[in-house]
């Protein structure tokens, strides 16, 4: 028996793609083996546990949340007729677009005891303070749960969405067939085949809830991205802090693991061509007005409410808030979202094409550890890019003072934009990963087979064959990315350089300050320009459907 | 077309600007208190500023950086990141007799590794209708069970809240403060959470009584008509006016070891200290000024004179660690 240990140059890529991504972690990681042990035992000794219990209630809250609100809605919106759904069917997907810390912001203001809504009760009812009636605390875990899973429950919708569509209605007339109710045949036909499909939505969800900062910290609830920020900024221990995000990537890899386990005995390549023609289920009556009543309730909360209120903030404060420089900062985050979306791709269809070329019980590990840097909060992935990057700066112009070459070029790396790009396409390499796997899925080995054996290259493949099949796979992976781009805060506010601003640093300087209406322009901006991406992301998905 | 794409591009590189006409700015201060008086700054000496706003991972950024940071000045909000900076070993002393002369010797270091800009204090805000003036109030009896459910404050590991705990450790030792912070965690009527300013409008709207604030929150609140009826519903007192006086915090200013432009960044420090910019400070900030002989706003003045902790800073921030620890000790934020 002859046993071979060559790797293809596609695997190599990948390794070294993976790698590359994981450096920062990698780091992390051993700085956390230094030693700190005064700071560490008394965190451990006094709160680290309040914080874990509040990170795993988060998750746990928010991937619940988000369930109760996408799995029916992606039900009704895939099977059933009912007035409004054409346009429930895309719109359910705005609130993405919604940063989680404007609308905590906005419904904070709402809901407060000055707030519109209390004081509409207390003059509807006649009471004078607070303590003649019970009104919830929105700052609270369960308020940041809610703002948060308002905001993600899109993740799940859109892929339990699409997955309810690649399921035959052949499925369902046979339970019907079989006497068992719409209900009954959700919970044991719709929601088991489309298992793996809810898990990767909900993975994405929880890990996007534990890397959250600007909401928890707005909400006063301390979980393990707080304490990282507390530790390096307040004990100023980076080992300490790095010891805690260890902990956290160990709840990371826990949870991705129970998942890749709960999946192992699926080995679905490829769909049979599917043809449902029509709605399985046409709504009438009271039916009818409930389903249309709750989309209007989920797109209320999570859009069209926040929208509203920011647009009158920004007439409100026109003259006090608007500036020229929005247009600058529009730029500098579109530019940047859209350099970080590209590369996040184009790493995604190398390391992906890598491991479906290979059979290797190893092929899967350069896409985890690439993508282990999502579960990250910003604050603490832009200590890890420092790391290196600054190491890497210390080279450069060592070699430049010693070489007489060239002159010295500084920080280069973790001075400029360049640190932001790594930090970004580190933390959402993750999310195009997982687009674009799903979308080589689709594609049956066999179309692979008939390539080579008209002797195409696996590069001729992957560009003759695969990309145009997957083109609306790959365009929905970078715009979800850059979604996130335009999003993100806490590693643009540490790592940006002079004279640069994204639109989300600029409305989180006056947000910290709790003066969200001077800046509500640039956060009308931030969501305008998610909502295009949206847009495309679902007309795409739309003619996938349409197509098979 | 595409030659003006590449030099945007080669524009979001470049590293840092290191024209002769400069000064590049680390600020944990907030872009509004800071940018009129770089403006002036600029108005006045046609010398640029550029800034990167943070509130915090400004020192283990300039840390990382070393010897390569662009920044040549940092400006901080609270004392103990002045004392950060001057531990890095990565500033250089101020140089500067008009400094010397502008600020009084217990606003800068000895060695003039930082200089003080402004001075602010930590006051408690009482509600006019429930609890009026309190005069004779000590921070002391902020944990006093006559309190209890009637205390506002935003999070115990806030630099200004960890500065107070710190001065309680440096009067009242380690185990006296634990239990004092007891007492106070135990009179909150909620949980920590917000800024200065919503601390103010909690009271207003009958959720507490009393809450700690710095005192230039009062004036900007004040001045914003939208907030003036929370300033209004409260009266603003000096702790300890009858022992050792308010405790007080202050904001500065330091200059980076390897700057590369040190003669712009001394100017943009001169300024700061000046006549100039001190009354900016006073004015727009509803700060005082660290300079003998600038006038207070009319708004500042009004609150009246008051007494100051005499207590050097130094000797407080020794105990900012102990404080921190304290805080997570007793869970005062959970």
């Amino acid at each position: 028996m002859h046993l071979r240990f060559s790797l293809s140059k596609w695997q190599v890529c990948a390794w070294a793609a993976g790698l590359l991504l994981s450096l920062p972690l990698a780091f992390l990681i051993f700085e956390s083996f230094q030693p700190s042990a005064e700071v560490f035992d008394h965190l451990w000794q006094t709160v680290l546990w309040d914080y874990t219990a509040n990170t795993i209630l988060l998750i746990i809250g928010v991937a619940l949340v988000s369930s109760l609100i996408a799995l029916p809605l992606g039900w009704l919106v895939a099977y059933c007729d009912f007035p409004g759904k054409k346009h429930f069917e895309w719109a359910l997907m705005l609130p993405l677009a919604m940063p989680a810390y404007i609308i905590a912001y906005i419904y904070t203001d709402l809901f407060d005891f000055a707030g519109p809504v209390q004081v509409w009760l207390r003059s509807l009812f006649g009471w004078q303070s607070a303590g003649e009636y019970w009104f919830f605390d929105i700052r609270t875990l369960p308020g940041a749960i809610i703002m948060i899973a308002l905001v993600l429950y899109p993740y799940l919708y859109l892929i339990f969405k699409t997955a309810l569509k690649e399921q035959s209605h052949k499925l369902i007339h046979a339970s019907q067939l079989m006497g068992h109710s719409a209900v009954f045949s959700f919970f044991k036909v719709s929601l088991p085949l489309a298992r793996g499909s809810i898990v990767a939505g909900l993975a994405l969800i929880s890990m996007e809830a534990m890397a959250d900062f600007a909401t928890v910290h707005y909400f006063a609830v301390s979980t393990l991205t707080t304490a990282v920020y507390d530790t390096w900024l307040g004990y100023y221990s980076l080992t300490a802090a790095a010891k805690i995000s260890a902990v956290m990537l160990l709840i990371l890899f826990l949870t991705l693991g129970a998942e890749r386990f709960s999946r192992r005995n699926q080995h679905v390549f490829e769909r049979q061509s599917v043809h449902n023609h029509g709605a399985l289920y046409t709504l009438k009556g009271v039916k009818a007005y409930f389903s249309t009543g709750f989309c209007l309730l989920v797109l209320g909360l999570g859009f069209i409410i926040p929208v509203v209120i920011l647009f009158s903030y920004a007439v409100q404060y026109f003259e006090q808030s608007w500036q020229s420089d929005f247009f600058i900062y529009a730029w500098q985050s579109l530019t940047l979202a859209s350099i970080v979306s590209f590369c996040c791709v184009l790493i995604g269809l190398f390391v992906v094409y890598a491991q479906r070329l290979s059979d290797s019980p190893f092929k899967t590990i350069p896409g985890r550890i690439g993508s282990a840097g999502y579960a990250l909060p910003g604050t603490v992935l832009a200590i890890a890019v420092l790391l290196p990057l600054t190491r890497l700066d210390e080279w450069v112009n060592h070699f430049a003072d010693s070489s007489q070459w060239f002159s010295a070029p500084g920080l280069f790396f973790s001075g400029t934009i360049f640190a932001l790009i790594v930090a970004y396409v580190v933390r959402f390499y993750a999310i195009a990963q997982g687009t674009i796997e799903a979308s080589f899925a689709r594609i049956s080995p066999s179309l692979d087979m008939a390539s080579a054996s008209m002797g195409r290259t696996k590069g001729q493949t992957l560009r003759l064959i695969h990309l145009p099949l997957m083109h609306r796979g790959i365009l929905t992976a970078g715009l979800l990315v850059f979604i996130e781009c335009m999003k993100e805060l806490p590693a643009a506010l540490l790592l940006r350089p002079f004279d640069f601003e994204t639109l989300a640093t600029h409305v989180y300087q006056y947000v910290s300050d709790e003066h969200l209406e001077l800046a509500a322009f640039s956060a009308l901006l931030i969501v305008l320009v998610g909502l295009l991406p949206l847009y495309f992301v679902n007309s795409s998905m739309e003619r996938t459907q349409s197509h098979e | 077309m595409k030659l003006k794409a590449m030099a945007l591009l080669a524009s979001l590189f470049s590293v840092s600007s290191l024209a002769a006409d400069v000064v590049n700015i680390y600020s944990f201060r907030q872009p509004f208190l800071i940018e009129p008086i770089l403006e002036e700054f600029t108005a006045q000496t046609g010398i640029q500023t550029k800034v990167v706003f943070a509130k915090s991972g400004l020192i283990e950024r300039i840390k990382r950086e070393g010897k390569h940071t662009p920044a040549d000045v940092v400006l901080s909000s609270d004392f103990n990141t002045l004392l950060q900076l001057q531990e890095s070993d990565l500033m250089q002393p101020i140089e500067s007799e008009l400094v010397k002369a502008n600020v009084p010797s217990t606003f800068r270091a000895d060695d003039g590794l930082w200089v003080a800009l402004t001075k602010r204090a930590r006051n408690v805000y009482s509600s006019k209708t429930r609890i009026g003036a309190m005069p004779t109030l000590r921070y002391e009896d902020l944990a006093d069970i006559q309190f209890k459910g009637k205390l506002c404050t935003r999070s115990g590991k806030h630099p200004y809240n960890l500065g107070l705990v710190a001065s309680m450790i440096a009067h009242h030792g380690e185990a006296e403060t634990k239990k004092w912070l007891e007492g106070v965690k135990a009179n909150l009527a909620r949980k920590p959470q917000g800024n200065d300013r919503a601390q103010v409008k909690a009271i207003k709207e009958g959720l507490c009584d009393l809450a700690l604030g710095n005192s230039y929150y009062f004036g900007k609140m004040i001045m914003d008509p939208e907030q003036k009826p929370w300033a209004d519903a409260v009266h603003i007192n000096f702790p300890n006016q009858q022992d050792r006086g308010a405790h007080i915090n202050v904001s500065g200013v330091v200059m980076s070891k390897f700057t590369k432009n040190k003669a712009n960044a001394l100017k943009l420090i001169e300024f700061m200290t000046d006549n100039k910019a001190q009354n900016m400070y006073a004015s727009l900030n509803m700060e005082y000024p660290v300079k003998a002989g600038v006038p207070l706003s009319e708004l500042v003045a009004s609150w009246g004179e008051f007494k100051e902790d005499s207590l050097p800073l130094t000797e407080v921030s020794k105990y900012r660690p102990v404080a921190l620890k304290l805080m997570d000790e007793v869970k005062f934020d959970l």
